[in-house]
C-alpha cells in the first residue's frame, strides 16, 4: 500500500465534485420538507433527471441543455407525487416510495439505447486570478460550472427562507398548515411549487452524475444517492448552511474510500464501498436531534 | 363545483374495488405505453396476464408463479405488520440478502455432511440473520430516535456489498475454479430446498408463505397484539394511553418482517437460485412493498396481490422472450400499479360531492 500516492489537494478538490450531486438533491428536498411535505422519491427523480439530461445532452451535444432537460424531467416526475399527495391525499411515505420504484423503471426504459455512450465534454472552469492561488485555487476555483451553480442554489435557498416574504409563507405552511390556511395562504399551491423545485434540483443532481461525474449512463447509477440526500437533510436539521457541511462530509468519505481503493489498502474493496452508507447511518444516529417542520408528512385537507 | 368530503367511515365497497380499479387503469395506461413502444397492446396484456395461467403452455409457467410469488408474499406479510403500525421498514431487500448469506453459511460450514438436520438449521439461521439485520434500524430508532426508513435502506446497500464480498471470498466454492459464487446448495440433498411435489413449483418457501398468511390473519384479526398494531398506526396517542409500549412495538414489528425476509432469502438461495452469487437478489424486497399495499396490508389481500405480481414477473418474462418487450417496461408497470392504487384509494376515505357546497 502506498498512502503517499494520495494527493491531499486533489482529494479536497474531488471532494467538492463528489458532494455536488447530493448537495443539489438535498437542497431541493430541504425546501420540500420545510413546506411540510416528505418526498421519499428523491432517488427516482434523480435517476430520471440523470437519463433525461443524458439523452438531451448526447443528442444536442450541449451539456447545458442536458441540465435544463434534467431539471424539467425531475420537476415533471415530482408533479406526479404532488398531484397524488396534494389532490388525492395519499400517504406521503407510500407515494414517495412509489415514485422511486416508478422512476427506476422509467429511467431503465428511457435509457435502453444509451448504454455505453460517452457524454459530451463539460470542461472545467479555470477562474482567472482566483484559480491561480496556490493550494486554494485548485481546490475551490478550478471546477466545472455546476459545482458553483449548486453552491449558488444553496445560498439562494438560505436567503429565500431567511429573508423573503415568500420564504416565510413557505415555512408557515410547513409548520402549521391549518393556521396558514386560515390566514388565507394557498397551502396546496405553495406545496406544489416546493415539490416541483425539489424535483428540478434532484434532476440536476442526477444529471451531474450522468454528465460530469461518471460520465455515462448505466441503469441504477444513482446507487442510493437520493436516499443519502434525504439523510443529509435530517443531519442538517433542515438548515441550508449545515446541508453544505453534511454534503462535504459525505463527499469526503466517498472520495477517501475511492482513493484508498486505488492505493491498494489491505481492506477488501467491498468493505470500503460500503463505508459511505455506514457513515451516513452513524451521522444519522449522532445527529437525529434536530426539530422537524411541524406539519412534515401530514395530509392537508381543508375542512369546511 | 366538485368537492372532496371526508367519509365518516372508510367505504367497505371501495376497500375492495380500489385495487381492482387500479389494476384496470394500469392495464389501460400500460397498454398505451406498449403501443408507444411499437407493440400490439392487446397481445402484450394477454401475454402478461393471461398466458401464464391459461395458455396451452401454462403447465410450464404455473409453477413459476408459485416460485416467484412465495418470497413476495412472505416478504409482504412481514412488511404489513410494520406498515400497519406506522413503522416503515423499507430495507427488506437487505434482510433478505443477509438471511440468505447466514443460512447458506451455516449449511456450507457443514458440507458435505448428510443429515436431515442441516436444512432446518439453515432455515433457523436464515430467519435469525434477517431478524438481526432488521434489529439494527429498530434498536437505533428506539434508543436514539434515528429514522428507520433511511437506516434500513442504507443497510440494503451495505448488505449488497457484503453479498459481493461473500460470493468472491469467504463462501466461494473451493472447487469452482475461481469463479465467483458458492457451492450449489440445490444439488446437495441435505441442504436443498426441493420441490415437494415434482413439477409443481411448490417448495418449502411457498409452504412458509401460506403458513405466514394464516398466522398473520389470526394474529391481526383475533389476537390482542393485532389490535395493538392497528391502534398504534391509526392513533399513536390512544395506543400509548392504552398501555402499548411504542418501543416494544417497533422491535416486534421490525423483528417479524426481518425474520420473514430472512426466511424468504434462505428459501430462494437453497432452492430456485441455488447458490450465493453476486446478484442472486432481484429486488423482491422492493416489489414486496407494492404487494403489501396492493393487498391492503391484509393477509388474504397480500396473498392475491403476491399472485398478481408474480404473474407480471412470469408474463413479463414471456413477453420479453416472445414479443421483445424490454424488461424495464415490466418494472415500470409494477411502479404504475402502486401509483394508481394510491390515487384511487382517495375514494375509500373521501367521497366526491357535486354542486356548490353551502357557505360555512
Amino acid at each position: 500500500m502506498d498512502l503517499s500516492a494520495i494527493n491531499p489537494i486533489l482529494l479536497l478538490a474531488s471532494l467538492m465534485v463528489a458532494a455536488t450531486p447530493i448537495l443539489l438533491a438535498a437542497v431541493g428536498e430541504l425546501v420540500v420538507e420545510r413546506a411540510g411535505v416528505l418526498n421519499l422519491g428523491v432517488e427516482g427523480m434523480m435517476i430520471v433527471g440523470a437519463i433525461s439530461g443524458f439523452i438531451v445532452a448526447v443528442n444536442t451535444g450541449s451539456p447545458w441543455l442536458g441540465f435544463i432537460a434534467a431539471a424539467v424531467g425531475g420537476a415533471l416526475l415530482s408533479l406526479l407525487f404532488g398531484i397524488l399527495t396534494q389532490y388525492f391525499l395519499s400517504n406521503q411515505v407510500a407515494s414517495g416510495l412509489a415514485l422511486t420504484l416508478f422512476g427506476l423503471g422509467l429511467s431503465a426504459l428511457m435509457g435502453q439505447n444509451y448504454q455505453g455512450i460517452k457524454a459530451p465534454a463539460f470542461p472545467d472552469w479555470h477562474i482567472p486570478v482566483l484559480g491561480d492561488i496556490p493550494v486554494i485555487g485548485p481546490i475551490v476555483f478550478q471546477h466545472d460550472p455546476m459545482v458553483y451553480v449548486g453552491l449558488l442554489i444553496v445560498l439562494g435557498v438560505w436567503a429565500f427562507l431567511k429573508y423573503s416574504r415568500a420564504g416565510l409563507v413557505l415555512r408557515a405552511v410547513g409548520e402549521n398548515h391549518d393556521a396558514a390556511h386560515a390566514l388565507g395562504y394557498h397551502v396546496i399551491r405553495v406545496r406544489l411549487l416546493a415539490i416541483m423545485f425539489g424535483g428540478a434540483c434532484a434532476g440536476l443532481g442526477g444529471a451531474y452524475l450522468s454528465l460530469v461525474r461518471v460520465p455515462q449512463w448505466t441503469e441504477g447509477m444513482t446507487a442510493g444517492a437520493g436516499w443519502i440526500a434525504l439523510a443529509i437533510v435530517v443531519f442538517a436539521s433542515w438548515k441550508p448552511g449545515r446541508l453544505l457541511l453534511g454534503a462535504y462530509l459525505f463527499g469526503g468519505v466517498t472520495v477517501l474510500q475511492l482513493n484508498l481503493q486505488a492505493a491498494g489498502l489491505a481492506i477488501p474493496v467491498e468493505y470500503l464501498s460500503m463505508s459511505p452508507y455506514i457513515a451516513t447511518i452513524v451521522v444519522l444516529v449522532i445527529m437525529s436531534s434536530g426539530r422537524a417542520p411541524g406539519s412534515l408528512g401530514r395530509i392537508f385537507h381543508a375542512a369546511r | 363545483m366538485m368537492v372532496l368530503e371526508k367519509r365518516p367511515q372508510p367505504s367497505q365497497r371501495w376497500v375492495f374495488a380500489a385495487p381492482l380499479l387500479a389494476v384496470v387503469l394500469t392495464m389501460m395506461v400500460g397498454g398505451a405505453l406498449f403501443a408507444a413502444l411499437g407493440k400490439n397492446p392487446f397481445e402484450v396484456i394477454r401475454t402478461i396476464f393471461y398466458d401464464p395461467l391459461f395458455s396451452q403452455n401454462a403447465w410450464f409457467y404455473r409453477p413459476e408463479i408459485l416460485i416467484k410469488g412465495g418470497p413476495l408474499v412472505l416478504l409482504a406479510i412481514g412488511l404489513s405488520f410494520g406498515f400497519r403500525a406506522g413503522i416503515w421498514n423499507i430495507g427488506a431487500e437487505g434482510q433478505y440478502i443477509i438471511g440468505a448469506i447466514c443460512g447458506a453459511a451455516v449449511g456450507l460450514a457443514l458440507y458435505p455432511a448428510e443429515t436431515r438436520l442441516i436444512f432446518p438449521l439453515m432455515v433457523l439461521a436464515g430467519a435469525l440473520g434477517g431478524w438481526a439485520w432488521a434489529m439494527i434500524p429498530a434498536i437505533l430508532r428506539v434508543r436514539f430516535g434515528t429514522n428507520e426508513i433511511l437506516v434500513s435502506l442504507m443497510l440494503v446497500y451495505v448488505a449488497e456489498q457484503l453479498l459481493a464480498s461473500m460470493a468472491l471470498g469467504a463462501l466461494r466454492n473451493p472447487e469452482g475454479m475461481g469463479f465467483p459464487g458458492s457451492r450449489n446448495l440445490s444439488q446437495w440433498p441435505a441442504a436443498a430446498n426441493k420441490e415437494l411435489i415434482a413439477g409443481s413449483g411448490m417448495h418449502w418457501g411457498v409452504v412458509a408463505a401460506f403458513i405466514a398468511v394464516i398466522f398473520a390473519y389470526i394474529v391481526l384479526s383475533r389476537h390482542q397484539f393485532g389490535f395493538q398494531v392497528r391502534l398504534s398506526g391509526q392513533a399513536p396517542r390512544a395506543a400509548r394511553f392504552a398501555g402499548v409500549n411504542p418501543g416494544r412495538m417497533i422491535l416486534i414489528c421490525m423483528g417479524i418482517s426481518g425474520a420473514l425476509a430472512g426466511l424468504a432469502g434462505l428459501f430462494e438461495v437453497a432452492g430456485p437460485s441455488g447458490q450465493i452469487s453476486i446478484d442472486f437478489n432481484v429486488g423482491y424486497g422492493f416489489t414486496a412493498i407494492i404487494v403489501a399495499f396492493l393487498g391492503r396490508l391484509h393477509p388474504v389481500g397480500i396473498l392475491l396481490a403476491g399472485g398478481l405480481m408474480a404473474l407480471t414477473y412470469v408474463g413479463g418474462g414471456i413477453a420479453q422472450g416472445q414479443l421483445g418487450l424490454p424488461a424495464a417496461a415490466i418494472q415500470l408497470l409494477q411502479g404504475m400499479l402502486l401509483f394508481f392504487l394510491l390515487a384511487v384509494d382517495v375514494l375509500t376515505n373521501y367521497r366526491f360531492r357535486f354542486g356548490k357546497g353551502e357557505v360555512a
